[in-house]
């Protein structure tokens, strides 16, 4: 074993520039397996319900996915309104626990503005135990007050601060000639929660009915609030209502109720179930991905075959002289494959290092676009898998040009004959 | 005991026309312990190839090999490694010494496949050969002749019975040549290992009391074959 150890730490520093570019090319493969099925699968948990919170969301008449994307994970638009008098129905249900409304139409410098009432903080919990909490010197919003409580990340992009004052621009995406004149205070800035929720600058859902331009149409006809004048609930309407039920089969009853049999709503429920059903239709790209992954593991392990295999007749006089030494051709031969499989072990050492660099690079996208934090601690059998995998394939790589050493000819390559 | 036996020793090689080539038919020659024996031949003899032979590096056509009691002959590849580990130093003309290892480290793999790693006796060993300043240093660091030293000292790691030196002078002039040869039969007396030493040069031979020829040890068919 000693012997062995000699032979291969030696014959990795002789070669020491093409064991550099094969480790990392090695620590390349490892790394990026390690970071595909990680994303993947956090990516997974974080969208299909692990940490969401809610259980179902109650939209307009449309796509359950749209809905989810919308409301949950704030993304995508709305796929239309629904009448207050459907909030207030559901939220008096009994079979209900938690019924959070949501009406979304503006934004700050792209991050949308959402109306909501103040449930949202004193009663949700967006993980077990878990509450949207102000930092430090905020608080929560007024209902009754143009004020604002803002996700982390928005205050971490925009430099929004407690006290600070901002105009919402009207519609969802950004554009300048589209603000409004109302000014919000912003009264608290919530700790980070790690969920798309941090992309969120929330309002109270008055504020939402107020803003100017802002046309209501619950009750089928257009109203414009007025200042000083009551909004009478006919014609409040919101972009959907986040759902908690205190049981299972409140969700199947609810779902028989308003997707089967109604007609003018959806329930996404479970949503779960619906989110799951979007990475069904985007599998292929996670398995592109993961193809791509394999087929550097085969050109980092073709690599290792070919830089040793190069090798190899600069090698025949030192596998001779070990022979000659009373080495045996098994030795000479597990020489080798102990030399690709240590080549392999460091690339997947380094593979940690590129692992890292993929899951920031790719948390910090993930995150500026969805919210959603990858955890680069986080264990993941793969973090085993891959590395344990590569040295395995390396050894593998390491066969050929350990066959060829150990056909080496002794006497031939030892000296000349006298 | 005798360190080496043979009996009717014979190997032949292909030639690229088909033909069977005798090279060795020696029908005896004994090596006792302790003994040193030169072996006389000249350029394209055998010498080497009898070497290779004794050491199980070539495999013979007939006849018996026996090393330190053990039969070489006639035994798989891995059993003649064993022995040779376990019994025999190699001393190259060339020296052979592996170039990305350090003196101490050569020095080392003498007996890495034998008895097992002894880096305090691979000093010692240095040391006896005048290189105890030279133990980190690679072979193309060190000079011809103290080159030769790491090779002597790599052959004698094993603590073997029987050493086999191939024209252990023939890189050297003459000054390093009796250094290395007085070197040689120092230390494998102190280590109480025979050694079988060929050379042409006859200064070299001159050294010793017992000097064999391997054209006369040969049969009258090897010797036809090689003219």
């Amino acid at each position: 074993m000693r012997g062995l150890f000699l032979i291969v730490s030696r014959s990795l520093k002789q070669h020491a520039l093409s064991t550099f570019v094969t480790v990392l090319s090695v620590a390349l493969a490892s790394g990026l397996v390690m970071a595909v099925f990680a994303v993947k699968t956090q990516t997974h948990d974080a969208f299909t319900g692990s940490s969401v919170g809610f259980d179902a969301v109650l939209g307009a008449r449309g796509s359950q996915l749209q809905l989810v994307l919308n409301t949950i994970f704030h993304l995508e638009t709305s796929p239309g309104n629904i009448p207050w008098s459907m909030y207030q129905a559901v939220k008096a249900d009994p079979r209900v626990e938690l019924a959070v409304p949501y009406a979304v139409g503006d934004n700050y410098h792209g991050f949308r503005i959402v109306g909501t009432t103040d449930e949202l903080f004193t009663k949700f919990e967006y993980q077990t135990g878990k509450k949207f909490q102000p930092r430090t010197g905020g608080r929560l919003f007024k209902t009754e007050l143009r004020e604002a409580v803002i996700g982390s990340f928005v205050a971490q992009k925009t430099g929004l601060q407690e006290g600070d004052i901002f105009n919402p621009y009207h519609g969802l995406n950004f554009d300048e000639k589209m603000k409004h004149a109302e000014e919000y205070v912003v009264a608290g800035v919530l700790e980070p929660t790690n969920s798309p929720s941090d992309r969120v600058i929330w309002i109270p859902i008055e504020g939402i009915f107020r803003m100017g331009g802002h046309v209501l149409r619950g009750s089928g006809k257009e109203y414009t609030a007025q200042a000083g004048i009551e909004i009478p609930d006919d014609f409040k309407e919101v972009s959907a209502v986040m759902l908690k039920f205190k049981s299972q089969t409140a969700g199947m009853q609810l779902n028989q109720d308003i997707n089967k049999q109604g007609t003018v709503a959806t329930l996404a429920w479970p949503i779960e179930m619906t989110m799951l059903s979007l990475f069904d239709k985007i599998g292929w790209v996670e398995q592109i991905l993961a193809l791509v992954a394999y087929l550097v593991v085969l050109v980092s392990a073709g690599s290792i075959l070919a830089s040793i295999y190069n090798t190899m007749n600069e090698r025949r006089r030192e596998f001779a002289i070990l022979r000659a030494l009373g080495a045996r051709r098994t030795t000479v031969f597990s020489a080798i494959v102990a030399e690709a499989a240590a080549i392999a072990m460091l690339g997947s050492i380094g593979g940690f290092v590129v692992y890292a660099i993929v899951m920031g690079t790719a948390g910090a996208v993930i995150r500026a676009q969805t919210g959603v934090v990858l955890e680069l601690m986080q264990f993941h059998p793969v973090l085993i898998a891959a590395p344990l995998g590569m040295i395995a394939v390396g050894a593998l790589a390491g066969i050929v040009p350990a066959l060829k050493a150990y056909s080496t000819d002794v006497a031939t390559n030892l000296a000349p004959a006298s | 005991m005798p360190v080496l036996e043979i009996l009717d020793l014979q190997k032949s090689f292909r030639s690229p026309d088909g033909e069977q080539i005798p090279v060795i038919h020696v029908a005896s020659f004994k090596l006792n312990e302790k003994e040193q024996v030169a072996m006389e031949g000249s350029s394209g003899s055998g010498k080497t190839t009898f070497l290779n032979l004794i050491a199980g590096i070539l495999q013979a056509d007939s006849g018996q090999i026996s090393v330190a009691g053990k039969r070489m002959t006639g035994q798989p590849e891995a059993v003649r490694d064993s022995i040779r580990a376990a019994h025999i130093g190699y001393v190259f003309q060339t020296f052979n010494l592996l170039q990305g290892y350090t003196a101490l480290e050569n020095v080392a793999l003498g007996m890495m496949f034998g008895r097992g790693v002894d880096y305090d006796y691979a000093r010692e060993l240095l040391q006896r050969v005048g290189l105890k300043d030279r133990m980190d240093y690679l072979p193309r660091q060190l000079s011809v002749g103290q080159q030769q030293r790491v090779a002597v000292a790599r052959a004698l790691a094993g603590k073997p019975t029987l050493v086999l030196a191939d024209e252990p002078t023939g890189n050297l002039d003459f000054r390093n040549a009796k250094e290395a040869l007085d070197l040689i039969r120092g230390v494998c007396k102190e280590s109480n290992a025979a050694l079988l030493l060929v050379s042409h040069d006859r200064e070299v031979l001159a050294q010793f009391e017992k000097v064999e020829n391997l054209s006369t040890l040969n049969s009258a068919a090897a010797q036809e074959a090689r003219r």
